[in-house]
C-alpha cells in the first residue's frame, strides 16, 4: 500500500496547493505597503496598526467573541444532552422527528435558518440584539456538537457505566464521574467546533443581529463588498495565524499523548508478570 | 473443588435449617419473544462458591445481570437475605460485580478505582485509606497503586477489578467469566487465588463460566444450564460421577455414550446394545422398565485397555474387543479411540506410565476393553 | 422521570427554535406585504379571540407563490442554482476524490499530518477564504497577472463576477467537506481486497473501479450531500464572487428580504427552496443512519 505512485503524489501536491495558495497569498499581501494588489511596494506592517486603531472593528471583534463563548458553552451542554438522547434514549415517541431536527441544520442553507429565526423573534416580540444572535448560534451549533459527541458515545464501553452503578453511583453520578471524563476530548472538540462556527457565521448573524450588535463577519462582509481591502488582509492573516497555531498545537499534543499511552501499555505488558 | 481448609464438609444445602442467601423463585426473563430464563428456581447459600455453567446463550449471564440489578425479572421473585430485591436499583444493592472486560475506569489510578465504591458510601477518609490498602495487600498490588489501568498488565488489571469489587465487602460477589482473558498458566494460578480470597473474606461468590474445568476447580456447587433452565445443580464430584442426563454427562469432561435397551436382573441392569454381543452389565439407582431405551455413560478413564483378552472378574464385568483407530497423545495421558465390531467408537484413557516407544499399543491394533459393573451410569433415553 | 427531562430539554429547544420558525415562515409566505412594522399583514391578534384567528386565516392566500411563478426571475434563479450546485458538486468530487485517495494511500506516519492539513482550512473563516479569491480573480489579480506573464492571454480575463468564479469559490470552500467523509472510508479499506482482485486477474485500474469505488460509495454520497445541499442555498459566494450576472436563489432571498423588504415573498422563496431540498435532506439523513449502523 505504501508505494506512492506518481499519480498519488501529484494529486496530493496539487490538492494541497489549491487549498493553501490563496491563503498564503493573502498573508503575503497583508504585508504589502501598497494598497493595490498589482504592485508590490515593499514590506510593511502599517495595515496591522491601522487595523488595531479601527474602533468599529475592535468593537465588532469583542461582540463576536462574547457571542462565540456564550453560544458555544450553551450549545455544548444542549448538544451533549441531545447526543445522549440519540444514542441511549431508546425508543420514544417523536424520536424520528428529534433525529431529523438534529441532522437537518447540518445541511440546511443558512439563509433559510436565518430567515426563519428572525421571523420567530419578531413574532414573539423579542428585540434583536446580542441575545438573539446567541440563541440562533446555539441552535445550529448544538446539532454539530451532538453529531461529534454521539459518534464518541456510540463506541463508549457501557460496562464502565454499569460498573459505576454497581459500585454505588446514581445515574447522574455515573455520567459525571465516569462517562464525562472519558468522553471529554469529544466534548471539547464539539465545543471548539461550536465556537468556530459562531465566530465565522455571517448569514445567520445578519438576519438575527440588531442595530446595536455587529459581529466581525458582518463588518468584514460590508467592507469587502466594495472590493479588496488591505486592512481585511491583515485581519485575515491574524485569524489564519490563530487557527494555524491552534490546530498545530492540538495535533502535536494529541499525537504525543497517544504515543506515550501506547509506549506505557507496551511497557506494562512486557515489564511485569 | 472448593472445600474449606477445616476438616468438616461444607454443605449448607443439605441442612434444612440453613436459610439461603439468594433465592430465585419461579423467575422468568424474556426479551421480546425470546425466553432467556424459563421458570427457574434456585437457592444459593452463604459462603458458597457457586458456578453457573453452560454454553453461550443458556441464560447464565442473564441470571447474573438480574442479581446485579441490570435486568429486572419478567416474572417471579429474586430474594437476597430474604428481601425481594426486584425494586432495588443496582447502586443500592449489597451486591458487587467483577466484569468480564474488567471495566476499570481508565481516567483513575488503581488506588482511585478501588476507592471509588467506598467514596460513594461516604466512608471516612482514614477508614477508606485503610480499606483500600487492605485490598491492595490482598491482591498484591501495593506497588501499582498510583498507576493507571493502561500502565499495568492484563493479569494485574484483573486483580484490580477483583479488589475493587471486594472493597465494599458485599454480601454477594458476581464474577462474569473473570479468567477468560488470561493465558492458561495464569488462569490456573488465579483460580486458586480466587478460592483463597473467597475463603479468607467469607464472601459468597457466584461465577459465570463456559469453561467446565474452571467450574469444577473452583466451585462448591455447579449449576449446569441449558436454554434458560437448570439441568443439574450439584457438587462437582456428583456432576461428574452422577450426571442426571446425557446433556450433563456430555457437557462435563469426556464421556462414552452407548444406547441400548434395559433389562433388570436383580440388582444389576443388563443393557442390550448390539446384535451378537453380550449385554453390558451396569448398576442403577433408578428403575427402568423392561426394554426401555437407555443411555449407558462411562468416562474414558474408567475403561481399561488390554492387548490380550483379560480374565473376567468383578473389576472386569464387561469385556469387548475392538480396533484402535486413533490415539491422542497428551503427554501425561493417552486417549485411545477404539472401534467396536458394530461400528460404535469408545474412548479409553490411560496414564502414560511407560515411555511411548515401549508402549504396547499402536494404530490398527486389535485390543480388548474392560470396565466394572459400577464404572458407568444409566441415563434415560 | 429524569430520563424524560433529559429528552425534553434539547427536544423543546429544537422545536421552539427550529421547527416553529419554519411554521412561521410558512405563515408569512401566505401573507401580504404591508408598509408596517412588521412589514406584513395579517398579524395574528390573539386578543380578538377566536374571531381574530378566523379572520387571520381567511386573509392568508397563496398570492406570493403565484407571484413566484409569474416573474421570470425566480424560476430562472432556482434552475440556475440547481445547475450551479450540481456542477460544483461534481467538480468537487473530481477534485476531492484523488486528494482523499492520495491521503489514504500515503504512508501511515504521514496520515495524521495530512489530515491536519485538510482540517486546517476547514477551521479557518469561510468568509476569509472566499475573500482570498476576490483578489486572485479580479482583472488586476494574480491569476490574470500570471497568465499574461506566461503569454497565454493578451488581455486580462473577466473571471470575477461571473459564474466561473462561483464554481471556483464553491469547490474551494467545500472541498474539505467532500474529502473528509471519503478519506475516512478509504482509510478503513482493507488492502487485501485489492490484492485479491489483482490476484484474480484485474489490472490496477479495473480493481480500483470494481472494488475501491463501490466500497467508498457511502463516503462519496455523504460528501456529495454535504456539498450539494448547502451550495444550493449559498449566499456569500455568489454575492462576493458572482456579481449581478450570477443568479442564485440564496442571493435572491437575501435581496428580497433586505433590499426589497418584501418578507412574504422572501418567505415564499424560502419555502419553495425547502421543498426542493426535502428529498435530498431525507436521503442524506438515511445515508447517515445507514453509516452509523454499519459502523457499530
Amino acid at each position: 500500500m505504501r508505494r506512492m505512485s506518481w499519480f498519488n503524489v501529484t494529486s496530493l501536491t496539487l490538492g494541497f496547493a489549491f487549498l493553501y495558495l490563496p491563503m498564503v497569498i493573502l498573508v503575503i499581501y497583508s504585508f504589502n505597503a501598497s494598497k493595490l494588489v498589482t504592485v508590490w511596494a515593499g514590506f510593511s506592517t502599517k495595515w496591522y496598526s491601522k487595523l488595531f486603531q479601527n474602533e468599529a472593528f475592535l468593537d465588532a471583534a469583542w461582540v463576536t467573541i462574547k457571542v462565540g463563548l456564550m453560544s458555544s458553552c450553551l450549545a455544548t451542554v444542549l448538544g451533549t444532552m441531545a447526543a445522549y438522547v440519540l444514542v441511549r434514549g431508546g425508543r420514544f415517541r417523536g424520536r424520528v422527528l428529534f433525529s431529523g431536527m438534529i441532522y437537518a441544520p447540518l445541511v440546511m442553507p443558512e439563509v433559510i435558518t436565518g430567515l426563519s429565526l428572525l421571523l420567530l423573534f419578531i413574532g414573539i416580540g423579542l428585540d434583536r440584539g446580542v441575545l438573539t444572535i446567541i440563541l440562533a448560534h446555539t441552535t445550529f451549533s448544538m446539532c454539530y456538537v451532538s453529531v461529534v459527541v454521539s459518534a464518541r458515545l456510540v463506541s463508549f464501553d457501557r460496562s464502565l457505566e454499569e460498573a459505576a452503578l454497581d459500585l454505588g453511583c446514581s445515574s447522574f453520578e455515573a455520567f459525571r464521574l465516569v462517562t464525562l471524563p472519558i468522553i471529554a476530548p469529544a466534548v471539547i472538540s464539539g465545543w471548539l467546533l461550536a465556537f468556530t462556527l459562531s465566530l465565522d457565521d455571517l448569514v445567520i448573524a445578519s438576519f438575527t443581529a440588531g442595530p446595536s450588535a455587529t459581529t466581525l463577519p458582518i463588518k468584514i462582509f460590508s467592507a469587502v463588498r466594495l472590493g479588496v481591502s488591505p486592512e481585511i488582509n491583515a485581519l485575515s492573516t491574524l485569524m489564519i495565524a490563530v487557527v494555524t497555531i491552534g490546530v498545530i498545537s492540538a495535533s502535536v499534543t494529541s499525537k504525543r499523548a497517544s504515543l506515550r499511552q501506547h509506549r506505557e501499555e507496551q511497557a506494562a505488558e512486557r515489564g511485569q508478570e | 473443588m472448593a472445600q474449606p481448609s477445616a476438616g468438616c464438609q461444607f454443605s449448607p444445602w443439605t441442612d434444612p435449617d440453613e436459610k439461603p442467601l439468594i433465592q430465585f423463585q419461579s423467575v422468568t426473563k424474556s426479551f421480546g419473544s425470546f425466553v432467556a430464563i424459563d421458570d427457574l428456581s434456585l437457592d444459593i447459600f452463604e459462603r458458597e462458591f457457586f458456578a453457573l455453567l453452560g454454553p453461550s446463550g443458556c441464560g447464565k449471564t442473564t441470571m447474573m445481570r438480574m442479581l446485579a440489578g441490570f435486568e429486572p425479572p419478567s416474572a417471579g421473585t429474586i430474594r437476597l437475605a430474604g428481601e425481594d430485591i426486584g425494586p432495588v436499583p443496582p447502586n443500592k444493592r449489597a451486591v458487587n460485580m467483577m466484569f468480564q472486560s474488567y471495566a476499570l475506569f481508565p481516567h483513575l489510578s488503581v488506588w482511585e478505582n478501588i476507592a471509588f465504591g467506598l467514596r460513594r458510601e461516604g466512608m471516612a477518609k482514614d477508614l477508606l485509606t485503610d480499606r483500600v490498602d487492605e485490598m491492595l495487600r490482598l491482591t498484591r498490588l501495593e506497588k501499582f497503586a498510583r498507576r493507571k489501568p493502561h500502565q499495568i498488565s492484563g493479569g494485574q488489571r484483573q486483580r484490580v477489578a477483583l479488589a475493587r469489587s471486594l472493597a465494599k465487602a458485599p454480601k454477594l460477589l458476581l464474577l462474569d467469566e473473570p479468567l477468560g482473558a488470561l493465558d492458561k498458566k495464569l488462569r490456573q494460578d488465579t483460580q486458586f487465588e480466587l478460592m483463597d480470597i473467597q475463603e479468607t473474606t467469607g464472601t459468597t461468590f457466584v461465577i459465570v463460566t463456559h469453561d467446565q474445568e474452571e467450574a469444577m476447580t473452583v466451585a462448591s456447587r455447579v449449576a449446569v444450564m441449558d436454554e434458560g433452565r437448570l439441568i443439574q445443580v450439584d457438587t462437582p464430584d456428583r456432576i461428574y460421577e452422577a450426571p442426571n442426563s446425557v446433556y450433563v454427562a456430555d457437557f462435563i469432561g469426556d464421556v462414552n455414550i452407548i444406547q441400548g435397551r434395559a433389562d433388570l436382573r436383580g440388582d444389576r441392569v443388563h443393557i442390550n446394545w448390539a446384535e451378537g454381543q453380550p449385554p453390558i452389565i451396569g448398576t442403577s439407582t433408578r428403575n427402568f422398565n423392561k426394554n426401555q431405551s437407555v443411555h449407558f455413560a462411562i468416562r474414558p478413564e474408567k475403561i481399561s485397555i488390554w492387548s490380550d483378552r483379560p480374565e473376567a472378574s468383578d473389576d472386569r464385568a464387561n469385556i469387548v474387543q475392538g480396533q484402535i483407530i486413533d490415539i491422542a497423545y497428551l503427554g501425561n495421558i493417552s486417549t485411545y479411540h477404539v472401534k467396536l465390531p458394530n461400528g460404535q467408537m469408545l474412548k479409553a484413557q490411560t496414564a502414560n506410565t511407560r515411555r511411548i516407544a515401549r508402549r504396547k499399543f499402536t494404530w490398527e491394533d486389535t485390543v480388548w476393553l474392560s470396565w466394572s459393573a459400577t464404572g458407568g451410569i444409566l441415563l434415560e433415553g | 422521570m429524569r430520563r424524560l427531562t433529559l429528552i425534553a430539554i434539547p427536544y423543546l429547544w429544537l422545536v421552539a427554535l427550529f421547527l416553529v420558525p419554519f411554521l412561521i415562515v410558512m405563515k408569512i409566505s401566505l401573507s401580504e406585504y404591508a408598509l408596517s412594522i412588521p412589514p406584513y399583514s395579517p398579524y395574528l391578534d390573539l386578543s380578538a379571540g377566536w374571531a381574530g384567528v378566523v379572520e387571520f386565516l381567511s386573509q392568508l392566500d397563496i398570492e406570493n407563490y403565484i407571484f413566484l411563478t409569474t416573474d421570470d426571475l425566480y424560476w430562472k434563479a432556482y434552475l440556475s442554482s440547481l445547475k450551479i450546485a450540481t456542477l460544483s458538486t461534481i467538480i468537487t468530487l473530481l477534485v476531492g476524490f484523488p486528494l482523499a485517495y492520495g491521503m489514504a494511500r500515503a504512508a501511515t506516519e504521514w496520515q495524521p499530518t495530512l489530515l491536519m492539513l485538510v482540517i486546517l482550512p476547514f477551521w479557518t473563516s469561510f468568509l476569509i477564504r472566499v475573500y482570498a479569491w476576490m483578489g486572485l480573480l479580479s482583472q488586476e489579480g494574480l491569476i490574470n497577472q500570471l497568465l499574461l506573464w506566461l503569454g497565454v492571454i493578451n488581455t486580462p480575463l473577466m473571471i470575477l463576477n461571473t459564474p466561473t468564479a462561483v464554481y471556483i469559490g464553491i469547490v474551494y470552500t467545500y472541498l474539505p467537506f467532500m474529502v473528509l467523509p471519503i478519506y475516512s472510508i478509504l482509510e478503513k479499506l482493507d488492502e487485501s481486497l485489492l490484492e485479491a482482485a489483482e490476484d484474480l486477474g484485474c489490472s490496477r485500474l479495473v480493481a480500483f473501479w470494481l472494488v475501491t469505488v463501490p466500497l467508498a460509495k457511502n463516503g462519496i454520497i455523504a460528501g456529495c450531500f454535504l456539498v450539494f445541499i448547502p451550495a444550493l442555498g449559498e449566499f456569500v459566494i455568489p454575492s462576493l464572487l458572482g456579481g449581478s450576472k450570477t443568479l442564485m436563489i440564496g442571493k435572491i432571498l437575501w435581496e428580497e428580504f433586505f433590499s426589497n423588504r418584501d418578507w412574504p415573498v422572501a418567505s415564499a422563496v424560502a419555502i419553495v427552496l425547502l421543498v426542493i431540498l426535502i428529498i435530498p435532506i431525507l436521503l442524506f439523513q438515511r445515508n447517515q443512519q445507514n453509516q452509523r449502523e454499519a459502523d457499530t
